[in-house]
């Protein structure tokens, strides 16, 4: 448990970064004053023979990267152990490693992990956040040369958690970094997906989707900084909201240094609103210092439910309610068919259909 | 045997200048195992005629009436007019992302019959179908009319007719878009699909050539948002030869 610190000053709400987030809400986590406690919030549940888990002291195993994000700031002045997950060099792992989260007790608490994936790794962790919370918590990947990881990170939380989140990404030469954010729980969830480049020929792929009813808040910052040659990424973002007060956020950054030339990027974000008093923010924003790239471009839109996908499908006899599941569930479809898990997959549908069957009784 | 009957059908659509009227009583009876061709200029409110009997939201019924075998058209919904017997295969059918053709297609039969078609018979009938409008096995699998040429939009359209088994079937324009083979095949379809049911047709088109494959036994001119002259094949002949100016320039 740390004390005041000098680093840290509290966001008032004016700041670009936290200009969208009701501050209000955060449960404590960004006041200097609030007593927040450090937590080793992560057990495997699913135990893959060449992954392990340890817990270290915060000073033994430093933050991998920079960070102006104050939450995260204010999670490492606290935090006195970090848990370390390590995936071994050349390890070819087909099954997912299953984390979940323990040890929450739903009062302000600070977590930090590190994923450490060996040189020519291929493996896949999924992470389920369910429960109460009130989490600042910061993931950060270092993938070794011709790693690949893909990371599910599932916020199903409880209608009252707060999680504000960092899981940033550094890849190596050849690596791949394959990330699949679905926010669909939780009062309050700030989330920044963030990526850089230690060498060239990696790849980030960053899917999300997040769905918000009634008062929900949630925002995803997407940073993806082209900081070396011949880099890639994708960033496919889909959100839908429903309820009064629904709010969702997305910002999708994409810096192309003037050293990275050969950057190949492209960013998407799409939100469906599906009834009155819910509101969308998209911000793409795209920053070129070399023309020598093979290609960036982003798209933003947000729209309505489509009423002549409505009529298409109620025309062949299919009844309003269900017409409109399809159509929700096939918006969502391609991103929740990338987590390649039937189990996950059908409980996040169902989810996303009985939060949709609140919110329209 | 059934019929729909259309009496003194008026429709207007909402435009940024007001309402704008465009069907101006139309007066239309068919029965079962009746083909009725509609031919009209551009613009004259076929389609319009098409969409307020499936009951597109666009478009306000201000006067007139649809019945069912006695029942009023109107007053259902438009997943009710579909599940009492009405099928519109659409000129430009709607993209649906994310939604499989088999996911769709199995949906709507559902719907239709009350009850979730046998997963053994389905299978198969599904395959036949799509085997007799010579449709690829994998086109199941793709999602409703995502990245469709116009070709496998209006067998997709026709494959929905032969699975849903509609009392009545409107054609709107479906010879639109289509090469000589295309059209050929389709117009098997439908043709097979009518001998081997009662079904009525009402086909929409502007051009006589959809009409050498599916024979009408009636055909109607549309002029201006209503039947201006109604006759057997013999009329459809005649617009071949001159056209519809005579009807446009009243």
């Amino acid at each position: 448990m740390s004390t005041l610190t000098t680093n840290y000053l509290a966001p008032t709400g004016r700041e670009e970064a936290w200009r969208f987030t009701p501050l209000a809400r955060v449960g404590g986590l960004l006041d200097p004053s609030t007593a927040i406690e450090s937590v080793n919030s992560l057990r495997i549940t699913s135990p893959q023979p060449e992954i392990k888990l340890s817990v270290k002291s915060a000073e033994n195993l430093p933050a991998l990267s920079e960070s102006d994000d104050l939450a995260t700031i204010r999670a490492r002045e606290v935090i006195d152990e970090v848990t370390h997950i390590e995936v071994s060099a050349n390890a070819q792992i087909s099954e997912p490693l299953i984390i979940e989260r323990s040890g929450l007790t739903g009062k302000p608490q600070a977590s930090r992990t590190l994923i450490s994936c060996g040189v020519n790794s291929h493996s896949t962790i999924i992470l389920n956040n369910n429960g109460d919370a009130i989490l600042a918590d910061e993931i950060e990947f270092d993938l070794a040369p011709g790693s690949n990881l893909t990371f599910i990170s599932l916020q199903e939380w409880s209608a009252k958690a707060v999680h504000l989140g960092r899981q940033h990404a550094v890849i190596s030469k050849d690596a791949t970094f394959n990330s699949i954010v679905i926010t669909v729980g939780g009062s309050l969830v700030r989330l920044l997906p963030t990526v850089e480049y230690s060498g060239p020929g990696s790849s980030a792929d960053l899917q999300g989707l997040y769905f918000a009813t009634d008062g929900q808040h949630l925002e995803h910052r997407l940073h993806v900084n082209h900081n070396v040659p011949n880099a890639k990424s994708r960033v496919n973002y889909k959100g839908a909201l429903a309820g009064d007060k629904a709010h969702t956020v997305w910002i999708g950054d994409v810096y192309i240094r003037a050293n990275a030339e050969g950057t190949d990027t492209y960013e998407l974000n799409r939100n469906l609103l599906l009834s009155d008093g819910a509101r969308a923010d998209s911000v793409p924003n795209l920053e070129i210092e070399t023309g020598e790239i093979v290609g960036a471009g982003h798209a933003s839109t947000t729209g309505r439910f489509d009423d002549e996908q409505l009529f298409y499908l109620s025309s062949r006899g299919i009844p309003a309610e269900i017409a409109r599941r399809l159509v929700i569930r096939g918006f969502f479809a391609e991103i929740v068919g990338k987590i390649k898990n039937e189990e996950i997959e059908n409980r996040l549908m169902d989810r996303i259909d009985s939060e949709l069957a609140k919110v329209e009784a | 045997m059934s019929t729909l009957d259309i009496k003194g059908l008026q429709v207007s659509v909402a435009t940024e200048a007001g309402f704008t009227e465009i069907l101006r009583g139309v007066d239309l009876t068919i029965k079962s195992g009746e083909t009725h061709a509609i031919m009209g200029p551009n613009g004259s409110g076929k389609s319009t005629l098409a969409y307020s009997i499936a009951g597109h939201p666009k478009y306000t019924i201000t006067g007139g009436s649809v019945t069912l075998d006695g029942a009023d058209v109107l007053a259902m919904s438009v997943d009710e007019r579909a599940r009492a017997g009405l099928f519109l295969a659409m000129q430009y059918p709607v993209e649906v992302p994310g939604v499989s053709v088999t996911n769709f297609l199995r949906t709507a039969a559902t719907a239709i019959r009350g009850e979730a078609p046998k997963v053994r018979t389905w299978v198969g009938e599904v395959k036949e179908a799509m085997k007799a409008l010579n449709m690829d096995t994998n086109f199941a699998e793709r999602n409703v009319n995502e990245g469709f040429s116009g070709g496998e939009k209006k067998r997709h359209e026709i494959l929905q007719l032969e699975l849903l088994k509609p009392k009545f079937a409107i054609l709107d324009e479906t010879d639109s878009g289509l090469d000589v083979d295309a059209l050929r095949i389709v117009s098997e379809g439908v043709n097979r699909i009518k001998g081997n049911s009662d079904l009525g047709i009402l086909l929409i088109t502007h051009y006589t050539r959809i009409l050498r494959y599916i024979k009408p036994d009636f055909v109607h001119v549309f002029a201006a948002g209503k039947i201006v002259e109604a006759g057997g094949p013999e009329l459809a002949d005649k617009l071949e030869e001159k056209g519809y100016a005579e009807y446009t320039t009243a």
